[in-house]
C-alpha cells in the first residue's frame, strides 16, 4: 500500500491508539493536516502552539498516556519548546511532530525555518529530523517507546514538507524491528536483588525512618505498592510537589509536602530523620533547602528508574535502579520475608518517633488567620471551600506561584493524578491550558485549575479553544492583584522595595474576559460568596467558568525556608519576625 | 622533562571516556552539547567510525573530579545513540595522538630538526626554505615532548588530533584447561 509521508504519519499515530491531538495548523505542516480530516484521532485547535502543549501535558499527567501536539515549523516550533522543557523537567510522556521546511530548503534561512531538533536536543527525551518518509512509522513507534517506558519525558519528531508529500509503502514495525534500531536504549526496570534486600534490612532497622515520595511512585503506578510498604511498616510519607495525591493526605501516615513551603512535620522529619528512604524522588533544591544541611543524619535508600539521579545530589547509601513499582513491591516482600525469618532481629521501637511526629503535627499544622473585617478574602479559604465543594477525585490543576503552593497545601489530595502542575520547571501559565488537556484525557471527572493573575493572563486564550470545544473547566483565579510569589520575596528579602509586580485587580476585568471568551465569568470579593460561587460552577458544564477571586494581597506563602537556607531554619509564619530579619 | 612524566596534556584529573555511539546525523552534536550544558569541559575529542559502520568511537579527555566523572558517564548512557561508553584508565589504555607542526627551519636548524623529527619516529610532510611540516604520532606525552622541543625553533602552526585510546590488551597466558578424565 502506497501512503504519502503525511498519511503514513496519521496512521502510524492511529497504530499507536492515539485518540487526540492539540495542534494549529500553518505552512510546513500542511500536507499532515489533509489526512486529519478522515481520520477518527480528535484533533483540537488550539489559540497558540504553547497552549497544545500544555494541553498534551495535562492529558498526560491524568491518563498515563504520552499527550500528541503537532504544530508547525519555525515560531510555532519554537513556541511548543517551553512545554516540552517543562515536560523533561517533570518527566512527563509527550510526543510532539513539527512542520519543517522542505529538505532541499534545510539550512538556507528559508521561510518559517528554524533549526527545530537543534533548538529542541536539550530539552527533549530523543528528537529525529525524519528525511525519508519510508522511515515515518517506524520513527513514531520509537517515539511513543521512548516516550513512555524508562523515566518519562517528551519526544519531538520534525517532519519536513516534502517527506510529508513523499509516497512510501506502508509497513508497520515490530518490537524487534524498534529493539533493532534502538540499540542504545535499554532501561533498566527491575531492581538490583542484592541492593534490595539491604534495603529491607535497613529499613527494618530504622528507628526514624521517613518515605520520601517522588513524582516517579506516580510515572510509575506504584500508589498501592506505596501504601503497602507505608502501612506493612508503619513509616510515615511524605509526598512532594509532583508525588501529591500519590499517598492519600487523610492517611494517618500522610505527613504533606516537604520543601520550601512544607509543612513543618513534613520537613523536620527528614530533618531528623535516621532514614530516608527516597522512592522516585530526586533530592531537588526546593526539598532539600541547603544540601549540606540537608537531613544530615540520615541514611539514603534511593529508588529510581534514572541512574543519572542516583547520587546527582546526595550520594545514597543504598541506590536502586529501577521501576518504582517493581522495587517498592520487591522491598516489600523482602521486609515479610526478613519480619518471617527464625533469626529474625527484633524490631527496633519506633514509638518515640511517631509520638514526637504526632507533636509536631499537633503544635504546628498549617494554619491560616482570617481577616478580622470581610475586607481581604484570604487565599486559603478559598482553597479550602473549593476542597469542601467538589468531589473527592476531582481534578485540580495549577499554575506556578503562591497559589500553587496554597492549592498544594490546603487542598488535600486523596487520589493519584488529581493534581497537575509545574514543578520543575515552574511554568506561569501552565494551568489552564493544562486543565482543558486534563478534562479532555478524563471528561468523567470535574477539573478545577487554581490560577494566578499573573498566571492567567499569559495563556487565558486557550479558554476559547476550551469554549469552541465544549471542554467545561473550570478556572479560580485567586486575584491579589500582584505577581503574589515576586511580591512575597521583595517584601521579605528586598526590603518591601516593590520592583515591576503590580498588575491592577481591575485590570483587565476578568469575567468581561471571560464572558468575550464563551465562557461564564463569576467575580467574588467576600467570604460568604465563596461557596455559592464555586457551587454555582459546578452547575454548569456545557462552558468553561471563570471565578475572579480578589484575594488579599499581602498574604503570604508560609511555611518557608528562605532559597539556600537550612532546612532547619524554616520560617513557621509572620509571627516569626517576617522572614527572619 | 621525560617521556613518561605527566606532561601539561595529561593532568591527574583528566580522564578518558571511549563513547560507543550510533553512526547517525548530529550524534556529535548531542554528546557536545550535553557537556556544556551540564557545565563539563571537554579538554579533547576525536571522532571517527568503527569497522561496523553503524557506529562511531568518540574519544573524550575530560576535566573532572570522580563525582563529576560519574554524572557526566551517566548523563551520557541517557542519550539515546550512545550504545557504550568505557572509562579508561590511563595506565590501563594505549592512547596515541597525531601531532602537525610547522616549525622555523632555516639553513642553520634543518638539520637538527630532522635529527629530531627522527628520533621520535616522525616525519617530515612538507618542506620550503624556511619552514618545514613535520608530524609525529606518539603517546600524549612524547607528543607533549615533541611540542616542547620544537617550540624552541618557533612553532609557526601547530594542530594536535586530541587522542585516541583503547584498553591494553590483557597480558596473562590464557590459562591452560584441566585436564579431566582418565589418563594413558
Amino acid at each position: 500500500m502506497k501512503l504519502t509521508g503525511a498519511q503514513a504519519l496519521i496512521k502510524s499515530l492511529e497504530m499507536e491508539g492515539v485518540e487526540v491531538m492539540f495542534g494549529l495548523p500553518g505552512g510546513c505542516i500542511l500536507p499532515v493536516y489533509d489526512p486529519i480530516i478522515d481520520s477518527p484521532i480528535r484533533h483540537i485547535l488550539v489559540r497558540h502552539e504553547q497552549g497544545a502543549g500544555h494541553m498534551a501535558e495535562g492529558y498526560a499527567h491524568v491518563t498515563g498516556k504520552p499527550g500528541v501536539a503537532m504544530v508547525t515549523s519555525g515560531p510555532a516550533a519554537t513556541n511548543i519548546v517551553t512545554p516540552l522543557c517543562d515536560a523533561y523537567m517533570d518527566s512527563v510522556p509527550m510526543v510532539v511532530i513539527t512542520g519543517q521546511v522542505n529538505t532541499f530548503a534545510i539550512g538556507s534561512d528559508a521561510f518559517q525555518e528554524c533549526d527545530t531538533t537543534g533548538i529542541t536536543q536539550a530539552v527533549t527525551k530523543h528528537n529525529w529530523l525524519v528525511t525519508d518518509a519510508a522511515d515515518i512509522p517506524l520513527v513514531v513507534r520509537e517515539a511513543f517507546h521512548i516516550a513512555n517506558t524508562g523515566r518519562p519525558g517528551p519526544v519531538l519528531i520534525d517532519l519536513p514538507k516534502d517527506v510529508a508529500n513523499q509516497l512510501m509503502e506502508w509497513q508497520w514495525p515490530t518490537d524487534a524491528d524498534v529493539d533493532a534500531d534502538l540499540p542504545g536504549y535499554k532501561p533498566t526496570t527491575k531492581g538490583n536483588g542484592r541492593m534490595i534486600r539491604e534495603a529491607a534490612r535497613m529499613i527494618a532497622a530504622a528507628e526514624r525512618p521517613v518515605i520520601y515520595a517522588g513524582g516517579g511512585i506516580l510515572k510509575a503506578r506504584a500508589a498501592e505498592a506505596l501504601r503497602e510498604l507505608a502501612e506493612l511498616t508503619g513509616i510515615p510519607v511524605v509526598t512532594t510537589l509532583m508525588a501529591r495525591g500519590a499517598f492519600p493526605d487523610s492517611h494517618p501516615l500522610a505527613l504533606g509536602m516537604p520543601g520550601m513551603h512544607g509543612n513543618y512535620t513534613a520537613v523536620t522529619s527528614m530533618q531528623k530523620a535516621d532514614l530516608l528512604i527516597a522512592l522516585g524522588s530526586r533530592f531537588d533544591d526546593r526539598v532539600t533547602g541547603k544540601v549540606d544541611a540537608f537531613a544530615p543524619g540520615a541514611k539514603i535508600v534511593h529508588v529510581d528508574i534514572d541512574p543519572a539521579e542516583l547520587g546527582k545530589v546526595r550520594r545514597p547509601d543504598v541506590p536502586i535502579v529501577g521501576d518504582c513499582r517493581s522495587v517498592i513491591e520487591e522491598i516489600t516482600q523482602a521486609l515479610r520475608q526478613l519480619a518471617a525469618a527464625e533469626d529474625a532481629a527484633p524490631p527496633p521501637d519506633r514509638g518515640p518517633w511517631l509520638a514526637q511526629i504526632r507533636d509536631w503535627q499537633a503544635r504546628f499544622p498549617l494554619h491560616y488567620e482570617m481577616a478580622e473585617d470581610d475586607r481581604f478574602l484570604k487565599p486559603q479559604f478559598v482553597i479550602e471551600t473549593l476542597r469542601e465543594n467538589t468531589p473527592e477525585d476531582v481534578i485540580l490543576a495549577s499554575g506556578v506561584g503562591q497559589h500553587q503552593m496554597w492549592a498544594s497545601q490546603h487542598f488535600r489530595f486523596e487520589h493519584p493524578y488529581t493534581w497537575v502542575n509545574s514543578g520543575g520547571l515552574g511554568t506561569m501559565g501552565f494551568a489552564v491550558p493544562a486543565a482543558i488537556g486534563a478534562k479532555v484525557g478524563r471528561p468523567d471527572r470535574m477539573v478545577w485549575a487554581v490560577d494566578g493573575d499573573g498566571c492567567f493572563q499569559m495563556t487565558a486564550q486557550e479558554l476559547v479553544t476550551a469554549s469552541a470545544e465544549r471542554i467545561p473547566v473550570k478556572i479560580a483565579i485567586l486575584n491579589n492583584a500582584y505577581l503574589g510569589m515576586v511580591r512575597q520575596w521583595q517584601e521579605l528579602f528586598y526590603e518591601e522595595r516593590y520592583s515591576e509586580v503590580y498588575l491592577s485587580p481591575d485590570l483587565p476585568d476578568y469575567v468581561k474576559w471571560a464572558e468575550a471568551m464563551g465562557c461564564v465569568g463569576l467575580r467574588v470579593e467576600h467570604a460568604e460568596e465563596v461557596q455559592p460561587a464555586i457551587e454555582k460552577a459546578n452547575s454548569i458544564d456545557d462552558r468553561p467558568v471563570v471565578i475572579d477571586f480578589r484575594t488579599d494581597s499581602r498574604e503570604k506563602v508560609y511555611p518557608m525556608v528562605p532559597a539556600g537556607g537550612s532546612n532547619d531554619d524554616i520560617i513557621l509564619g509572620p509571627s516569626q519576625g517576617e522572614g527572619g530579619r | 622533562m621525560s617521556a613518561t612524566s605527566p606532561g601539561r596534556h595529561t593532568t591527574a584529573r583528566h580522564h578518558i571516556l571511549s563513547v560507543l555511539v550510533e553512526n547517525k546525523a548530529g550524534v556529535l552534536a548531542r554528546v557536545s552539547g550535553l557537556f556544556s550544558r551540564r557545565g563539563y569541559n571537554i579538554y579533547s575529542l576525536a571522532v571517527a567510525p568503527t569497522d561496523d559502520d553503524r557506529f562511531s568511537r568518540i574519544t573524550i579527555v575530560v576535566d573532572v573530579g570522580g563525582t563529576t566523572l560519574e554524572q557526566i558517564t551517566k548523563q551520557l548512557f541517557k542519550l539515546i545513540n550512545v550504545v557504550k561508553i568505557n572509562e579508561l584508565d590511563p595506565a590501563e589504555s594505549t592512547e596515541m595522538e597525531l601531532a602537525l607542526a610547522t616549525v622555523r627551519a632555516d639553513a642553520g636548524s634543518r638539520g637538527e630538526i630532522i635529527e629530531m623529527v627522527n628520533v621520535f619516529g616522525g616525519h617530515i610532510v612538507d618542506v620550503s626554505h624556511d619552514a618545514l611540516t613535520v608530524s609525529v604520532a606518539d603517546a600524549p606525552a612524547r607528543v607533549d615532548d615533541f611540542e616542547e622541543l620544537m617550540r624552541a625553533y618557533g612553532i609557526v602552526e601547530l594542530q594536535r588530533t586530541g587522542r585516541v585510546a583503547l584498553p591494553k590488551l590483557d597480558r596473562q597466558a590464557p590459562r591452560l584447561r584441566s585436564v579431566t578424565g582418565k589418563v594413558g
